[in-house]
């Protein structure tokens, strides 16, 4: 039972849980999937990347960003057989300015990660070189790994 | 697609320390999940911008670098788009400052203005192609909006203050309830995550020296300390500094923010009561009242808003061990007695007096002494508070020095610079964070003086500098916490004069952040008072009673302020994760006849 009572311009209303079990009959308007000025994830509608998606973090604006962007946008735009294998050189040039920046990179995993780590557990720095067939199984969307080592320094 | 949906969900975590805001986040998500998931789909996450920190960079530095490659670069993509709720975990994170890095940086600052001009590098560079004064938070966030669109960008941050960006909320909140001894050395707080992370947005190396900034390759971000910029000539693009420097620049960010406001009475009342005064701002007053804190036995603030009552409940809470004393006088009649509606104040100045704040509203200070070795106030009533400090926590003054030489409009109404819905003054000219008087579309013009606007605004000036010609769009929000019973989060207008909604959830004991906070016995302080918890016991009992509870309990709820019956704010008072749907009603702009239909939408009768 809801109850209700004013307070001059203010109104109170307590409601219990029962009260508000039925569905909501308030009518919201609908988003516009092509509002120009709504904030976008990290790819646009059209298909390109937005570098200022809050969920790059500072990859995009950091002192790699440059490298990171060649290295995602080869790798997003890839058309290659196996996505991302002309990528290479730009990843490399990546990890390579990466590594001159070790307190914003770091280059090792946590110790105290979570065991479900999963294949990406591999040392981010040791082999750079090699190809990455171990990660095609990577997709799942369990794993903690890549992002727990943010205390590593 | 990553539509990083909880902008807030990031940012309020940032302040966010107490294990009981722990518990109701992590609680919480499920009901965001239920419930937020498809009524907002486009709610997206400005404010991810400067709080973001490191954890998202370490997450694609992970999946990117980690896998060197392409199954990597797969999984990057998959696991970016797809987990939207581990990067809200991640965003709030930044990698872990060493002590060393620390000093690191405390020898860079030191050294840096030592250094001659003479030099082989000039220490301040001619010219600037991003140029942003101020060195807080919304000059933080342009800054890295600008790089990301401009992978190049030459960014040059000038702040007189000795520190490299930072973010306030801490110091009011978080830094008080930190055990480390050192707390005021090494910065760092625990988020409501339980991780730990630096005010500093950014180490030292993230920076490159300013000397440096012309020739960088790939340019780059660098702060120049401890200057001031004082004079523009905006014809010809350039601004000169206090030691009469001068710098170019093609485009220029004002976000000056602003200085603490004070009593005319405590500025009158002369040089020992000014040296018993703190005003509240920056990093170096946080290290300044926490000493006092400790040396003194009595300490008063005047002032009964955000600033204030955080800084009542967070001294409280050491009086309780400390045996001092702390007084909490405003001329309202209950804590955030401008913000919040009269009922609601005067129930949070009762949670705030459980916080061992010795509480007194509707106090108007006349005059200020120093008598016997102590600061007396003496009250319009007649009453007299004796003190050993003052706090002054009376608002914010924008700083806008820069307005005559630069021919800049000063809002007459709202203070801080007037700008367009874009942000900007005058060619070439932006203005973000306290400082700036924007129009919002939706809202009408506005000042507003918060964290998340520093960051939205920020960003959306550096978005705009660097030609994305967008209004300002996505609103921010703010939070607050007054001890374990009251943590709230809002979004748009929220003032105490307009008509408002409140729509409560009928209390149970478990509803309350108090209870929860002892189910997983990790409290915040010490839990030596008792209390009743929920004087309404009964709404998830078989048999609702008939009549109203024994007294009202605003233990959960959401409240709604209406302009021309359109809601135009919201406050979600302990209930959390769901400022996306308060976002999506204040775009709206819509009438609703029945504002007890729209709190549906909120469950707040969920975790």
């Amino acid at each position: 039972m809801s109850y209700c009572r004013e307070e001059g311009k203010d109104r109170i209303i307590f409601v219990t849980k029962e009260d508000h079990e039925a569905p909501s009959n308030a009518e919201l308007i609908a988003d516009d999937p092509n509002d120009p000025y709504e904030e976008q994830g990290l790819i646009l509608p059209n298909g390109d990347i937005n570098w200022n998606c809050p969920c790059l973090g500072g990859m995009a604006s950091g002192p790699c960003g440059s490298q990171f962007k060649e290295a995602f946008s080869c790798f997003h735009y890839s058309k290659e057989e196996v996505k991302g294998s002309e990528c290479i050189d730009n990843f490399r040039g990546m990890q390579e300015c990466m590594q001159r920046y070790p307190e914003l990179y770091p280059q090792e995993e946590d110790g105290e990660s979570s065991p479900n780590q999963g294949q990406s557990g591999s040392d981010p720095t040791t082999d750079s070189n090699s190809p990455p067939s171990t990660s095609q199984s990577a997709p799942s969307s369990d794993s903690k790994a890549p992002s727990e080592g943010q205390n590593a320094s | 697609m990553l539509k990083c949906r909880s902008a807030w969900n990031k940012l309020a975590p940032l302040a966010r320390s107490s294990a009981a805001a722990c518990r109701r986040h992590a609680a919480s998500r499920t009901g965001l999940q239920q419930m937020g998931g498809r009524l907002v789909p486009a709610a997206p996450m400005s404010t991810g911008g400067a709080g973001g920190g490191g954890g998202g960079q370490n997450m694609m530095y992970f999946l990117l670098v980690g896998a060197t490659a392409i199954g990597g670069g797969v999984y990057t993509y998959q696991t970016v788009r797809g987990d939207r709720d581990r990067y809200e975990d991640r965003i709030t994170e930044i990698a872990s400052r060493t002590t060393k890095s620390l000093q690191h940086q405390d020898s860079y600052i030191q050294t840096q203005p030592s250094v001659e001009p003479a030099a082989s590098l000039p220490v301040v560079p001619g010219h600037a192609p991003y140029l942003l004064i101020g060195g807080g938070t919304a000059s933080f966030a342009a800054a890295r909006s600008i790089r990301a669109r401009d992978p190049g960008a030459k960014v040059l941050i000038v702040t007189d203050e000795p520190d490299l960006p930072y973010m306030r909320p801490p110091l009011s909140k978080e830094l008080w309830f930190s055990d480390d001894p050192a707390i005021t050395d090494t910065l760092r707080f625990k988020q409501w995550n339980g991780k730990e992370r630096s005010i500093y947005f950014q180490p030292p190396s993230f920076y490159i020296r300013p000397g440096e900034l012309a020739a960088a390759p790939n340019g780059g971000v660098a702060v120049l300390t401890g200057r001031k910029v004082v004079h523009m000539d905006v014809r010809g693009n350039k601004v000169q500094l206090d030691d009469n420097t001068e710098i170019s620049y093609d485009k220029c960010l004002i976000a000056t923010g602003g200085v603490p406001r004070n009593l005319q009475v405590i500025e009158r009342a002369g040089e020992e009561v000014m040296k018993r005064t703190t005003l509240f701002r920056k990093v170096e007053d946080f290290k300044v009242l926490d000493s006092v804190s400790r040396s003194v036995k009595s300490i008063t603030i005047v002032g009964g808003g955000f600033l204030g009552s955080e800084l009542a409940c967070a001294l409280g809470r050491r009086s309780a061990d400390s045996g001092l004393e702390v007084m909490q006088i405003f001329p309202e009649k209950g804590n955030m007695g401008k913000i919040l509606p009269e009922y609601l104040s005067n129930w949070t100045t009762e949670k705030v007096k459980k916080e061992g704040v010795k509480v007194l509203p509707e106090a108007l200070v006349k005059s200020v002494s120093f008598k016997d070795d102590q600061v007396q106030i003496q009250l319009k009533d007649g009453r007299v508070v004796t003190t050993d400090h003052l706090v002054a926590a009376v608002g914010l003054e924008p700083s806008v020095d820069l307005a005559k030489s630069a021919g800049l409009e000063v809002d007459a109404d709202f203070g801080g610079y007037r700008v367009n819905a874009e942000l900007q003054a005058r060619s070439n000219i932006w203005v973000a964070g306290d400082a700036a008087c924007f129009y919002d579309i939706r809202l009408g013009r506005r000042r507003v003086e918060h964290h998340d606007h520093a960051v939205v605004s920020g960003r959306l000036a550096g978005e705009n500098m660097t030609g994305a010609n967008k209004p300002y769009w996505h609103q921010s929000m703010f939070w607050s916490d007054l001890g374990p019973d009251v943590g709230y989060e809002a979004i748009g207008i929220v003032d105490s004069s307009l008509p408002t909604v409140g729509v409560f959830a009928k209390a149970t004991a478990k509803d309350t952040p108090r209870a929860a906070t002892e189910q997983s016995g990790t409290g915040i302080r010490s839990e030596s008072e008792t209390e009743e918890v929920a004087l309404s016991p009964v709404a998830s009992q078989a048999a609702p009673p008939a009549g109203p509870p024994q007294k009202d309990d605003y233990g959960k709820g959401v409240i709604f302020y209406l302009r021309d019956k359109v809601v135009v704010g919201i406050v979600l008072w302990n209930v959390f994760n769901r400022m996306p749907i308060a976002r999506k009603i204040i775009k709206d702009g819509e009438e609703h006849a029945d504002l007890n239909e729209v709190a549906k939408l909120f469950n707040i009768h969920e975790d």
